[in-house]
C-alpha cells in the first residue's frame, strides 16, 4: 500500500470507531427483532450483515436476552413483531383526536380536566396504562410544556413513543434550567409576558397539553381540526397549526 | 379519606436529603420552597416498587409548584414562569 495516502478516508475495518446513530435512541425495539440467532443458516454462512458491532453494550444485551428468551421457547419473534405492532399503532392522532373534540364540545372538555382517563374512553382511547392522566390547557395567558427530567415518561397511549429529543440530555436538563431557551432551541418562542409552566413528569402522572384552537378554523369538522393538532403542540413546545400551515403541509397519501 | 397533611396553596419545603436508591424526587428541587398546587391521590411508593417489593404503604402524592427563578441561581425564567412537579408526602416539610 502506497504510503503517500491522506488520512480523510475511510481505513481498514480492524479498528474501534464511532458510529453517528444516537446512542439509546435512534435503535429501538423495531430492528432488535429481526436479528438472527446463532442457529440460523444465515449466521453460520456469515451472509447476515454484522449488526453487532453497530450495538452499544445495552443493545447487545437486550439481543442476548430476546434471543435466550426465543430459545427457552419463552417469547416467540411473532409475538414480540405483534407487541411492537401494538406499540407503534399508537400515535399522536389519538392525543390529536381527544384535543379536538374538547374544542368543540364544551361539556368533553369539563369531563376531560375532570377525569381525563374516563373521557378518553369516550373516544375508545385506552389509557389504562397511565396511573393518572392530566390534561393542560394553554391559553393566551398561561404555556404548559412537558418534560421529564429523569428519563423519558410521555402519555405514550394517546401521543405513541416520544420523539428523540424528549429523551435525549440536552432538552430534559435544559427544560428545566433554562426553559425559554430550550423553546427557542426547538424554534418556539412564548410571548415575553405569558405565564410559562414547565411540567416534570416525575412519578404517577402523565400530562396531555391541550394547545389554542388556532383562528380561522370556525365551522370545522372535528377530524379536520385534528390536523391541526401536532405532537409538539401536545407536549407543549409549540403551537397547533394554523389552517394556513396545514395547507402548505404535504397532503398524506 | 383521611385528610391530607398540606392542602393547596400551602408552602412546603423539599427535604434536602440525599440517600442512597431509587428516588424520584429531582435533586434540583430538593432544598426548595414551593407551593402545595393540587392532590392527586395515594400511589405505589416507586422507591419500594423499583426492588420487587408492594410499594405499601400507599403515599400521597402533590403537585408543587416553584417560580423557575427560586430553584436556580441564575435565575433563567421570567419572573411570572413556573415549575411543577410530583413530590410524595413524605419528602415535604412545612415551609
Amino acid at each position: 500500500m502506497s504510503t503517500s495516502h491522506g488520512h480523510d478516508h475511510p481505513h481498514g475495518h480492524d479498528h474501534p470507531h464511532p458510529h453517528g446513530h444516537d446512542h439509546g435512541n435512534g435503535h429501538g425495539h423495531d430492528d432488535t427483532h429481526i436479528l438472527r440467532r446463532k442457529e440460523d443458516v444465515g449466521y453460520l454462512h456469515d451472509t447476515v450483515g454484522r449488526t453487532e458491532h453497530e450495538m452499544d453494550y445495552f443493545q447487545i444485551r437486550v439481543v442476548a436476552l430476546l434471543n435466550v428468551l426465543r430459545e427457552k421457547g419463552l417469547v416467540t419473534t411473532d409475538e414480540m413483531r405483534r407487541a411492537i405492532e401494538d406499540i407503534e399503532a399508537q400515535t399522536p392522532a389519538l392525543g390529536a383526536r381527544v384535543v379536538a373534540r374538547a374544542w368543540v364540545d364544551p361539556e368533553f372538555k369539563k369531563r376531560l380536566f375532570m377525569d381525563a382517563k374516563e373521557a378518553c374512553l369516550e373516544l375508545g382511547i385506552d389509557t389504562s396504562a397511565i396511573n393518572h392522566l392530566v390534561v393542560l390547557e394553554n391559553t393566551g395567558k398561561v404555556h404548559h410544556m412537558v418534560t421529564c427530567t429523569l428519563c423519558s415518561c410521555y402519555p405514550r397511549p394517546l401521543l405513541g413513543q416520544p420523539p428523540t429529543w424528549y429523551k435525549a440530555y440536552p432538552y430534559r436538563a435544559k427544560s428545566v434550567v433554562d426553559p425559554r431557551g430550550a423553546l427557542n432551541d426547538l424554534g418556539y418562542n412564548p410571548p415575553e409576558g405569558i405565564e410559562l409552566v414547565v411540567v416534570d413528569s416525575n412519578a404517577d402522572c402523565r400530562y396531555l397539553i391541550m394547545p389554542r384552537r388556532p383562528g380561522g378554523t370556525g365551522g370545522w369538522s372535528e377530524e379536520k381540526l385534528a390536523l391541526l393538532v401536532t405532537r409538539d403542540s401536545m407536549i407543549g413546545v409549540g403551537d397547533a397549526l394554523t389552517p394556513a400551515e396545514l395547507e402548505a403541509r404535504p397532503t398524506p397519501v | 379519606m383521611d385528610p391530607t397533611k398540606f392542602q393547596v396553596g400551602q408552602r412546603v419545603r423539599v427535604k434536602n436529603l440525599y440517600p442512597p436508591g431509587h428516588i424520584r424526587t429531582c435533586p434540583y428541587v430538593r432544598g426548595k420552597t414551593g407551593v402545595i398546587n393540587r392532590y392527586f391521590g395515594r400511589y405505589k411508593n416507586p422507591e419500594l416498587l423499583a426492588y420487587g417489593k408492594s410499594g405499601l404503604p400507599l403515599r400521597e402524592l402533590y403537585w408543587v409548584e416553584f417560580a423557575v427563578n427560586d430553584l436556580w441561581d441564575h435565575k433563567p425564567g421570567k419572573p411570572q414562569d413556573k415549575l411543577r412537579i410530583e413530590i410524595y408526602e413524605h419528602w415535604l416539610e412545612p415551609a
